[in-house]
């Protein structure tokens, strides 16, 4: 006869009401850990998708996610004549914040190196690729766009040919793809004034030298616009696919002797991004974790406890008549590891129910179900040893007291 | 007809706390109850009635003397010399005041339970119990919680627990105090049935004059004393 689940049966709105307890408890800590892996998946999400060998970035920086890195987006050319390599890409990503219906919108403005560059490899649920140089975008579902809206941005407006799922940078903004140029653009946002007074600040300049004043047509020729008044755009990165067989350790080697630039493996810069801007979040959150794995632990010791202390003159009884420690010990366990188990198949239940609302993602993995179950199980048996003290110290003679 | 002796108690004494606080509960006592008797054991309030039986049914542990059950020493002094959980499952049965049913489990799983920490098996110990409770008369509530069962159903429900493994003796400690008198004199009936028929020792604590007629012996037991 199991004692265990006759006494549950005998107050079970009690018992379940204990259990949904413990399993909101366990469905924190369930997506503590949910928050952590998407907060890493997110992270990694370009790096990972985009599918490069090498990262070309600013000298001596670790760009572009974990510092800012700037190189000239002629670099792509230099970069595409070395030995070894198949395709070279700008790579340009930068975070804007738009009014949308009186709320802040944060965008991941994501270049895309058009044309050879059309998004193909981006996983789309509804549109189409890039199909002009300019003014077309894809835009994540997260960013609450429609197929077709049009969107302004700076100076222009961009149709959204394409959505995607789940692609979000490293804050967990909705990314948008456009072609460099659009993506440039959109950063350079320069007003007309302000090219307007760098053109004047330069015949200014000019003046002052000799050169202006002893070759005066160039004072005309500084406030013509086939001279750009700003500097050219910078890119943040350029991103190296090696050919089929070639030597990426080489192409790496032969790329980073030039003094303006460093490479960095696609091995590399997951690492950046893992031990840089990741890491105190994630050690932020284990430690948060741990903590809730201790609470939930004391709070079962505590359940289990009172429930052997409900059961205690019980308990003598059986003593009393002859009961070995074992079946005593099997009561209490028993129900410790159904509470537990209850507990985290609710949790699982409350979790899949709850966590798809965060506005960041939450990602369950069969791994960190397998763990926690692990830790249930330990701290089921652990919180149990209260109420088994308890037990083991009752005399089978306070039946009669 | 030689009478087996169910439980010999010899020379036993106890001392409830110290210094002080010391009380000696009962002293030097000495007695044999045989198989198939029903012993009454009277005497007033804090006499030491039920330090004797809570120590005949190893429960609480003399201060000196020994306690041989069938042939074999079980307690010296208050050392036990075997393992004494496994002597009162095999060979005690308990009956008190209060019926002590478990209260999650049905009238008849109170005593089953009683033979499966018996290592009897599931489906006899359900047959067993079953026999009990139409001994008894209360098949009829087999299914009830305690807590649906009248002060004697519920006292009956423990006779037969304490019946259930066949023991060698049953020790009762006012087992009709909480009953009117009808249901008191059935209680008592039912132990002098069981002794007659089953052949066990019944040692029965009572204030009650009324049921003298069913005892074979009675002590009287005063300061700790038996006379
Ligand atoms: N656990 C105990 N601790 C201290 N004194 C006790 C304890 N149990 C009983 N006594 C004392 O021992 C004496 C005998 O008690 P008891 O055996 O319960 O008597 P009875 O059952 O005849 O009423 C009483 O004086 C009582 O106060
Ligand atoms: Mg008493």
């Amino acid at each position: 006869m199991n004692l265990a689940i006759r006494d549950i049966r005998h107050s079970i709105p009690r018992f379940l009401l204990t259990a949904v307890g413990i399993g909101m408890l366990l469905m924190i800590v369930m997506g503590m850990s949910g928050i952590y892996r998407g907060l890493i998946e997110d992270a990694l999400l370009l790096v990972d998708k985009i599918g490069a060998d090498l990262w070309i970035v600013q000298h001596d920086t670790r760009g572009p996610f974990a510092e800012i890195s700037r190189i000239p987006l002629k670099m792509e050319d230099r970069i595409l004549a070395v030995p070894g390599i198949k395709s070279s890409r700008a790579f340009v990503s930068h975070t804007i914040q738009e009014e949308r219906n009186d709320k802040p919108l944060r965008i991941v403005v994501q270049g895309l190196s058009w044309p050879q560059d059309k998004g193909e490899w981006i996983p789309m649920t509804n549109g189409r690729c890039l199909a002009s140089a300019h003014f077309e975008m894809i835009a994540d579902k997260s960013l609450g766009f429609r197929l077709g809206e049009k969107i302004y941005l700076g100076k222009n407006v961009y149709t959204v040919v394409g959505l995607t799922r789940n692609m979000v940078g490293q804050g967990g903004d909705g990314i948008a793809f456009f072609t460099v140029r659009d993506a440039i653009a959109i950063q350079f946002d320069n007003s007309g004034e302000a090219v307007r007074l760098e053109r004047d600040a330069r015949r200014s300049r000019a003046i002052q030298q000799d050169i202006g004043n002893s070759r005066p047509e160039l004072l005309d020729r500084s406030s013509l616009p086939n001279i750009p008044a700003l500097a050219g755009p910078m890119i943040s990165a350029v991103i190296v696919q090696t050919e089929q067989g070639a030597d990426i350790e080489k192409v790496a080697k032969t790329i980073s002797g030039w003094k303006d630039v460093s490479v960095h493996t696609a091995e590399n810069q997951r690492n950046l991004l893992l031990d840089g801007s990741v890491d105190k979040a994630r050690r932020q959150i284990g430690l948060f974790r741990a903590l809730l794995v201790v609470i939930s632990a004391i709070i079962m010791s505590l359940i289990l406890y009172t429930l052997t202390l409900d059961k205690i003159h019980d308990i003598a009884m059986l003593k009393l008549i002859g009961a070995r420690n074992s079946v005593i010990l099997g009561l209490i366990i028993q129900q410790a590891i159904i509470l537990g188990g209850l507990g985290y198949i609710l949790a699982f239940y409350f979790g899949r129910w709850i966590f798809p609302h965060f506005p960041r993602r939450v990602i369950i993995t069969t791994n960190d179900l397998i763990g926690l179950a692990v830790i249930v199980l330990a701290i089921s048996v652990l919180s149990s040893l209260l109420g088994i003290w308890k037990a083991m110290s009752v005399q089978p003679n306070e039946v009669l007291s | 007809m030689t009478t087996e002796i169910a439980i010999e108690v010899s020379h036993i004494s106890k001392i409830y706390g110290s210094g002080n606080t010391e009380v000696k509960a009962m002293s030097d006592i000495s007695l044999t109850i045989s198989k198939g008797e029903v012993v009454g054991l009277l005497g007033p309030s804090g006499a030491g009635k039920s330090t004797l039986l809570t120590a005949i049914g190893l429960i609480n542990p003399p201060t000196s003397g020994q306690i041989i059950i069938g042939t074999v020493l079980v307690m010296d002094g208050p050392l036990e010399m075997v393992d004494i959980r496994e002597f009162r499952r095999k060979h005690i049965g308990y009956v008190f005041q209060k019926a002590n049913l478990i209260p999650f489990l049905t009238a008849l799983e109170n005593v089953q339970i009683a033979l499966e920490i018996n290592d009897v098996h599931h489906k006899e110990a359900r047959k067993r119990a079953i026999e009990l409770f139409e001994y008894l008369g209360i098949e009829e509530r087999k299914d009830s919680l305690p807590h649906q069962l009248s002060g004697g159903q519920q006292q009956r429900v423990a006779v037969a627990r304490a019946l259930a493994n066949k023991p060698g003796l049953i020790l009762a400690d006012e087992p009709t105090a909480a009953l009117d008198s009808f249901r008191g004199r059935q209680v008592m009936e039912l132990f002098q049935k069981v002794a007659h028929e089953q052949g066990a020792g019944v040692l029965v604590v009572t204030h009650d004059h009324r049921s003298l007629d069913v005892f074979d012996r009675t002590f009287e037991m005063e300061d700790g004393t038996l006379n």
